[in-house]
């Protein structure tokens, strides 16, 4: 425990003291908040936060490969990892401590976005509980995504090509659930198929929760799809870390 | 202290190290030396527990680097070859990060860095980013992160490489004062070292043990310098 601690406090605090934290944080709350006025929070005439949510997705694309490129490439580029995997520090607790603090930070990020919060208090009522659990959405999400960007930084000591992959990935994860697409691949594949396809996608599940249904299915997808990406960074580090 | 059994490890089709068996006491110096790839690095890896050997094993202070890796890295201090740091952190938040992970809290924490900061000579740059430090600096650093835990097993891997002739002969006075009760293994190319710190050399080339003796059983065996030595050993052995 004390080992996830120590790598969990440097890795956060290592945010903050590079630029990457301030960018990141700018361009992601311009973002959320220039998408959702633009696709007529207005002209929907409803204090709710749906198309606040309805972006998140789409943003988190590319923002999180872009937050969790640098976690293990980096490590390996300039020989770090050899410092932290020998002191006495197991490759789970480093994969760990790393993940969650990528997590942590990802999810201030999310919380600093509260004066959409405040806007729609201000303009109606809006139900608190759809709020709450489109939060709760975004944050599984979040997570997902980040532990596909933590093994594909693990795979490569290019931050580009981890970028690159992750963002690929996590893209299909999304886009694979659209109607279109599944309407498209009905043309050709089998009922069965389609709709597994569609449950393996994210779309659907990160869409319940948006709409305040919490499911026992929709979250132990999300904590399926971190534990095994997770877990597969973890074993594809102690095979690579050394070449 | 160390003792290793048959040590092996291939990279694709190059062998590493091949079958290499041998055993340090507390209070001995180790020199390792060898021409570049022989081996040096990777055998001083599976020993500080980063690289997995393909086959045989080692027992550092009783436990064994398969079995038991992280009580291994508890009681040694490694110094890898290029020294990797974090450079973004300050001198000061780096140190206190490495306690952190070897677990030296409050007042032994106090004492360990009012102990490593003087004898490494960082006082001037405590507080300053470590990408800022020049190459000698960044080196004493690596060390202060070595020496921290105070260790009983050191494993230096080339530590005067890129220092001015002061800092080696700070550095080379650092490990003498030490050598007493810890057991030491340094690689190294610099042979004039081996006569000032080690008591005993070991030579490898390809990954194979050629010589295991003392700097001046050597130079009493071959009666030249031990530049001519090692270049007369490792040069038949290439050829």
């Amino acid at each position: 425990m004390n080992s996830f601690c120590t790598v969990f406090k440097r890795e956060l605090k290592s945010y903050f003291t590079t630029p990457v934290a301030y960018v990141f944080l700018v361009v992601f709350l311009f973002f959320s908040g220039y998408l959702t006025f633009k696709q007529g929070f207005f002209e929907i005439r409803q204090a709710d936060m749906q198309t606040f949510f309805m972006n998140m997705p789409l943003l988190f694309v590319f923002m999180v490969p872009a937050t969790s490129m640098r976690l293990w490439s980096e490590e390996r580029r300039i020989g770090s990892i050899e410092l932290l995997l020998t002191l006495p520090i197991t490759v789970t607790q480093a994969v760990l401590g790393k993940f969650f603090a990528a997590w942590l930070f990802l999810i201030i990020a999310l919380a600093l976005t509260f004066p959409m919060v405040i806007t729609v208090s201000f303009l109606g009522n809006p139900d608190i509980g759809l709020i709450i659990t489109g939060y709760l959405g975004s944050v599984l999400m979040v997570g997902g995504f980040l532990a596909v960007g933590c093994f594909f930084s693990a795979v490569s000591k290019n931050q580009v090509i981890s970028f690159v992959l992750s963002v690929v990935v996590c893209a299909i994860l999304v886009y694979a659930g659209l109607p279109s697409t599944l309407n498209y691949l009905s043309t050709f594949l089998p009922a069965g198929l389609v709709s597994a396809i569609g449950d393996i996608s994210l779309k659907s599940h990160f869409e319940s929760l948006q709409k305040g249904v919490i499911e026992f299915k929709d979250i132990s997808y999300f904590i399926l799809l971190i534990t095994g990406w997770v877990a597969a960074c973890s074993f594809i580090l102690d095979e690579r870390k050394t070449s | 202290m160390i003792s290793i059994k048959e040590l092996r490890r291939n990279f694709g089709s190059i062998v590493a190290v091949d079958g290499v068996s041998f055993n340090v006491e507390k209070g001995e110096v180790l020199g390792f030396l060898g021409p570049n790839g022989a081996g040096k690095s990777t055998l001083m890896k599976m020993l500080a527990c980063f690289l997995k050997p393909d086959s045989g094993t080692a027992t550092i202070c009783g436990y064994d680097i398969l079995e038991n890796p992280v009580e291994v890295r508890k009681s040694i201090g490694y110094l890898a070859e290029n020294v990797p740091l974090y450079n973004e952190m300050t001198v000061g938040d780096f140190l206190n990060f490495v306690c952190d992970a070897r677990n030296i809290k409050n007042k032994d924490r106090k004492q360990s860095l009012d102990r490593i900061v003087p004898m490494c000579s960082i006082e001037s740059v405590y507080h300053q980013t470590i990408e800022t430090l020049s190459k000698g600096y960044k080196r004493r650093v690596g060390l202060a992160q070595t020496l921290i835990h105070d260790p009983e097993v050191l494993i230096l891997d080339e530590p005067t490489d890129g220092l001015d002739p002061n800092q080696k002969h700070e550095v080379r006075e650092l490990i003498d004062n030490m050598s007493k009760d810890k057991c030491i293994i340094v690689s190294t190319h610099i042979l004039e070292e081996v006569e000032a710190v080690c008591s005993r050399a070991i030579i490898i080339s390809k990954g194979e043990i050629l010589v295991d003796s003392t700097p001046e059983k050597l130079k009493e065996d071959y009666k030249c310098s031990l530049d001519e030595i090692f270049r007369k050993i490792t040069s038949t052995k290439a050829a």
